[in-house]
C-alpha cells in the first residue's frame, strides 16, 4: 500500500519534471493523468450518453403521444423496431429499459458525480490533482468500456435488455420471458459489472482526495458545500455500488450456470417448465435498491451542492446556514442507507416491514426540508442577478421542492399502496434525480465553462435555453404526477386497452409535445457549447467575481492547477458581500488582516 | 438600460415560478382518482387528500417564496442582512423543517397507519368470497371452490398451457367442482373478498384502481388480499409490474353484482364444463 501511494505521488511529481518535454497528445488528452482532462472527459462522453438516452425518451413520447400514428421515417431508421412504421412492445421495452440506465448511470453519473467531481474536488480544495491520478485515468477507461457495451447490446440478439433499469428477475432471468432477456440482460449485466467499478475507484478516489489533498488552512468547516456533497456521495457510493456486483455476478450465473439465486421452484415460462428450484426473486429487489435508493442520494446531493456554490456568486451574499445544511447532507447520507424497502412497499415483504421502512423514509423529510429552506433563504435579501447559471439554480431549488413533496406521498406506505408502479413515480422520480440533476448540469455548466475553456458561453442563447429547457420540463413531469393519481401503470407500451385510462390520452399527447419542445430545445445549449469553444467572449479567471479558490487560478488552470508555490486558505468559502480591494467579495486565500474574516 | 433589462427578465422568471405554483394546484385540483368502490379505499383516499392538500399549500407557498426573492432581489441593488446568527438560522429553518417532518410522519402515523394495519391484518369474515388468481404472461387464471367450498390441489408440474393453465390435479376429488375462468372475478355485493393471488411465471401486480388495491404477485410467495366492495358495477384490473410484452394489456374485470346474480352466475357456471380439450 505505502509503495502504492509512493508510486502515484511519483507520478504527480514526475509530471512536473517533465514540463521539459511536453507530453504528447494522447497522454494529454487521451490517457490523461489530469483530473480537469479526465473530468472534462467524463462531461464529454457524458453528454454524448444523453443524447443517446434523449432520442430514446423522443422513441417514448412518440409512442405514448400517439398509439394511434404511423412513422415510415422510423421505420428506415430502426427496422426491426418500427414494423411499417408501428413500434413494437419488444423495441419499447428495450428503449424504456435502455433509457433509464443511460440516463441514471451513464449521463447523471458520469457527467454531475464524475466529470463536475473530478474537475472541482481538487481546485475547490486547494490540490495539485486527485490523489490517485492513475487510478483516475483507470477510473475513466473501464467507464468507458461499460459505456460501449451498453450501447452495443441494442445491436445483439434479441435486442437490447428490457426488463426495466430496475431488471426485476425472473423476467432478466430467463431468456425466453421477453426478447431482451436473451443476449441484451447478459450486456447490460456486464456493463454494469464494469461500471460500478470504475464508479467505486472514482469514489474511492474522491474521498481520499478530500482526506488528504487539501491545501493549508482548508478545515473540513472551510470547504464549499459542493465539495462536501462529493464527499458524502462518494462514501455513500462505496457503501451502497458493490451490493448490486454481488447481485449483477449471481444473476448472470442464474441465467447461464443454471442457479437459482433469484429464480424460485416451478416457474412454466412459455409453455416450458423451468428446473430452477429454490431462489427468491425478492432478494434481488433488496439488493437493487440498496444500491439504487442511496444512488438517487449520489447523483442528488451534488446537484444540491453545486445549486449551494452558484447561488451566492449571484446573490452577493453567504448562503444560509452553511454548517447546518452540511449536517443535513451528512444526516441524508445515513438516512439514505436504511430505507431502501420503501421501493417495495406492496412487494409482499411484511407490512410490519414497510411500517419502518415508512416512517424511517418519511424522517428524511426533516433533513432535506431544512436544507432546501436554507437554499431558499440564501436568496432572501440578495442582490440577485440573474444570469443564465443562476436561472438553473432557481430551477434546482423549484425541481427540488416538487420531487421532495412528491416523496411524501410515495414515502407513506398507505398513500404508495395506490400509487406505487404508476406514473406519479414516474414523474416523481423525473423531479429528483432527472430534473434536479439536470438543471444543476446545466447549472454547472454555465457556470465553470468560462474556468474549463476559458471562454464564456452566450447568455441569449443560455436563457432561451433555460426557458426552452425548464417550462416544458416542468409541465411534462408535474403532469405525470397526475396521470398517476387517475392510476395510469408506468412501463405501458400504450394506454389504448383501458377504459378508465381514456382520459389520460390527451394528457399524453399534451406531455409528448411538451417533450418535443423540451428535447428540441437542447439544440440551442448543443450550438451554445460548441460554438462558444471557438467564439466565446475570452473569460477573464474570475468572471463571476465567486470566493471559491478555482477562481483564483486562470482560465482555464495549468496542469498543477495553481502553480509551483503552495497555497493557503485563510478563511470559509462564501465571504461575499464584505468591502475589499476587488469589489464586495473576498476569495478564500485573502488574509484576514486585509478582510476580516466572519465564519 | 442593460439594468432595467434585467429587472424585467428576473420579473418574467419570477412570475414563471409563481404561475407554475399556483396553476399547478389549480390543475391538480381537478384531477380525481378512479371512483372509489371498496371500504378500506376511503382510508387510502383520505391519506392521499390530506397529503394534495398539505403538500399542495406548501408548493403554492414555496413556489411563490421563490417567486417573491427573485422578484425583489432583482431590484435590490445592495444586499440586506448579510449573515444571520446562528440562532435566526436554527429557528427558521429549523422551524420549517419540523413543521414539514410532522406533516410528513404525522400524516402517516395518524391517518397512514391504522389504514394500513387495518388492511393487512384484517382476518376475512366467514361469509367472505374467497377466490384464487394465478397469474401468468399476460392473462389472470381465476378460480373458484365450488359449491363445497375446497380448492382442488394443484401443482405446477400438471401445468400445461392448452389444457390445464393452472396445474390442477384431477384425481382429488376436491377440484372436480372448481370454477375456472379467465380474465373476470365476479362476486356479490355486501360480503368481504378474499382474493389469494399466485403467479406462474413472472411478477405480476393485481391492480383495482377502483378499490385501491394493489398487490405485487411474486412467483413462490402467495400473498392475500382482503377487501371489501362497497358498490356494484364492472372494474378493470390492470397489471401494474413490468412482465412482459404485452403487460400493458393485461386487462380484466372485476365484477360486482347483486348476491341473486351472483347465485345465478354460480350455478350456471357449476353445470359441468364443455369438456375442456
Amino acid at each position: 500500500m505505502a509503495q502504492t501511494t509512493e508510486q502515484t505521488t511519483d507520478m504527480r511529481h514526475g509530471s512536473d519534471a517533465e514540463h521539459a518535454h511536453e507530453p504528447g497528445f494522447i497522454r494529454k488528452y487521451v490517457f490523461s493523468f489530469d483530473h480537469k482532462v479526465i473530468g472534462i472527459q467524463y462531461i464529454i462522453t457524458g453528454l454524448l450518453m444523453a443524447l443517446v438516452g434523449a432520442t430514446l425518451a423522443m422513441l417514448i413520447r412518440l409512442q405514448l403521444g400517439w398509439p394511434d400514428r404511423v412513422w415510415p421515417l422510423l421505420s428506415q431508421i430502426f427496422p426491426k423496431g418500427y414494423v411499417s412504421g408501428v413500434m413494437t412492445p419488444e423495441f419499447y421495452l428495450a428503449v424504456v429499459t435502455m433509457h433509464g440506465t443511460i440516463m441514471v448511470f451513464f449521463f447523471m453519473s458520469y457527467v454531475l458525480v464524475s466529470g463536475f467531481g473530478n474537475y472541482l474536488v481538487p481546485l475547490q480544495i486547494g490540490a495539485r490533482d486527485m490523489a490517485f491520478p492513475f487510478l483516475n485515468m483507470l477510473s475513466f477507461w473501464v467507464g468507458s468500456i461499460s459505456a460501449l457495451l451498453m450501447i452495443s447490446s441494442f445491436f445483439v440478439e434479441g435486442g437490447a435488455a428490457a426488463a426495466g433499469w430496475t431488471a426485476y428477475p425472473p423476467l432478466s432471468a430467463v431468456a425466453s420471458a421477453v426478447p431482451g432477456s436473451r443476449n441484451g440482460q447478459t450486456v447490460w449485466l456486464v456493463s454494469m459489472a464494469f461500471f460500478i467499478a470504475s464508479f467505486t475507484l472514482s469514489g474511492l478516489n474522491i474521498v481520499a482526495t478530500v482526506f488528504s489533498e487539501r491545501a493549508r488552512g482548508m478545515s473540513m468547516w472551510r470547504m464549499p458545500l459542493t465539495v462536501w456533497s462529493y464527499f458524502i456521495a462518494s462514501i455513500l457510493g462505496l457503501l451502497a455500488f458493490p451490493a448490486l456486483t454481488a447481485a449483477a455476478v449471481m444473476l448472470i450465473l442464474d441465467r447461464h450456470t443454471g442457479t437459482s439465486f433469484f429464480i424460485p421452484i416451478g416457474l412454466v415460462v412459455a409453455g416450458q417448465h423451468l428446473s430452477h428450484t429454490g431462489g427468491s426473486p425478492l432478494l434481488w429487489q433488496h439488493l437493487f435498491w440498496f444500491l439504487g435508493h442511496p444512488e438517487v442520494y449520489v447523483l442528488i446531493l451534488p446537484a444540491l451542492g453545486i445549486a449551494c456554490d452558484v447561488i451566492p456568486a449571484f446573490t452577493r451574499k453567504p448562503v444560509f446556514g452553511y454548517k447546518l445544511s452540511v449536517w443535513c447532507l451528512i444526516a441524508v447520507g445515513a438516512l439514505s442507507m436504511v430505507v431502501w424497502g420503501h421501493h417495495m412497499f406492496v412487494s409482499g415483504m411484511s407490512p410490519f416491514t414497510g411500517e419502518y421502512f415508512s416512517v424511517a423514509t418519511l424522517t428524511i423529510t426533516l433533513p432535506m426540508t431544512v436544507f432546501g429552506v436554507n437554499m431558499l433563504a440564501s436568496l432572501w435579501g440578495g442582490s440577485i442577478r440573474l444570469r443564465v447559471p443562476m436561472m438553473f439554480a432557481c430551477a434546482v431549488l423549484a425541481l427540488f421542492g416538487s420531487g421532495g413533496l412528491g416523496g411524501l406521498y410515495l414515502g407513506n406506505a398507505t398513500a404508495d399502496m395506490q400509487l406505487t408502479d404508476t406514473y406519479f413515480v414516474v414523474g416523481h422520480f423525473h423531479m429528483m434525480i432527472g430534473g434536479v440533476t439536470l438543471m444543476a448540469t446545466f447549472g454547472g455548466l454555465y457556470y465553470w465553462y468560462p474556468k474549463m475553456f476559458g471562454r464564456m458561453m452566450n447568455e441569449k442563447l443560455g436563457t432561451a435555453h433555460f426557458w426552452l429547457t425548464f417550462t416544458p420540463f416542468f409541465v411534462i413531469f408535474f403532469m405525470q404526477h397526475f396521470l398517476g393519481i387517475q392510476g395510469a401503470p408506468r412501463r405501458y407500451y400504450a394506454f389504448t386497452a383501458y377504459d378508465f385510462l381514456r382520459e389520460t390520452r390527451l394528457q399524453n399527447t399534451i406531455i409528448s409535445s411538451a417533450a418535443m419542445v423540451l428535447i428540441s430545445g437542447q439544440l440551442l445549449f448543443l450550438i451554445n457549447f460548441i460554438w462558444s469553444l471557438f467564439k466565446g467572449r475570452k473569460a477573464a479567471d474570475n468572471p463571476w467575481e465567486a470566493t471559491t479558490l478555482e477562481w483564483t487560478t486562470s482560465s482555464p488552470p495549468p496542469h498543477d492547477n495553481f502553480g509551483p508555490h503552495p497555497l493557503t486558505v485563510h478563511r470559509w468559502a462564501y465571504e461575499y458581500g464584505v468591502p475589499s480591494d476587488v469589489g464586495d467579495y473576498a476569495d478564500q486565500r485573502v488574509p484576514k488582516e486585509r478582510v476580516a474574516v466572519t465564519a | 438600460m442593460a439594468k432595467q433589462t434585467s429587472v424585467i427578465h428576473a420579473s418574467i422568471v419570477a412570475a414563471l415560478f409563481a404561475v407554475l405554483g399556483i396553476g399547478g394546484v389549480v390543475y391538480g385540483s381537478r384531477v380525481a382518482l378512479p371512483g372509489l368502490a371498496s371500504r378500506h379505499g376511503a382510508g387510502i383516499d383520505a391519506m392521499l387528500d390530506y397529503l394534495l392538500i398539505t403538500t399542495g399549500v406548501l408548493f403554492a407557498v414555496g413556489y411563490c417564496a421563490l417567486a417573491y426573492f427573485i422578484w425583489t432581489g432583482a431590484r435590490r441593488g445592495r444586499i440586506g442582512q448579510r449573515l444571520a446568527s446562528r440562532r435566526t438560522e436554527l429557528w427558521v429553518s429549523g422551524t420549517i423543517g419540523i413543521a414539514v417532518a410532522l406533516v410528513a410522519e404525522g400524516g402517516v402515523l395518524a391517518i397512514g397507519m391504522p389504514v394500513w394495519s387495518e388492511y393487512f391484518d384484517a382476518t376475512p369474515p366467514a361469509d367472505a368470497v374467497t377466490v384464487e388468481v394465478l397469474a401468468q404472461q399476460f392473462l389472470w387464471n381465476v378460480r373458484y371452490a365450488g359449491p363445497d367450498g375446497q380448492f382442488g390441489r394443484t401443482s405446477s408440474d400438471r401445468i400445461d398451457d392448452v389444457s390445464n393453465p393452472m396445474g390442477m390435479d384431477r384425481t382429488d376429488p376436491a377440484g372436480r367442482d372448481d370454477i375456472i375462468t379467465q380474465n373476470a372475478i365476479t362476486v356479490p355485493s355486501g360480503r368481504a373478498v378474499r382474493l389469494r393471488l399466485r403467479s406462474r411465471d413472472m411478477i405480476h401486480s393485481f391492480f383495482l384502481p377502483h378499490f385501491r388495491v394493489k398487490q405485487d404477485i411474486v412467483p413462490g410467495m402467495t400473498p392475500e388480499v382482503i377487501f371489501f366492495p362497497t358498490r356494484e358495477g364492472s372494474f378493470e384490473m390492470a397489471c401494474t409490474e413490468l412482465c412482459g410484452l404485452a403487460h400493458y394489456r393485461m386487462r380484466g374485470f372485476f365484477d360486482v353484482v347483486s348476491p341473486e346474480a351472483y347465485e345465478k352466475w354460480l350455478t350456471d357456471q357449476s353445470t359441468p364444463p364443455p369438456a375442456r380439450r
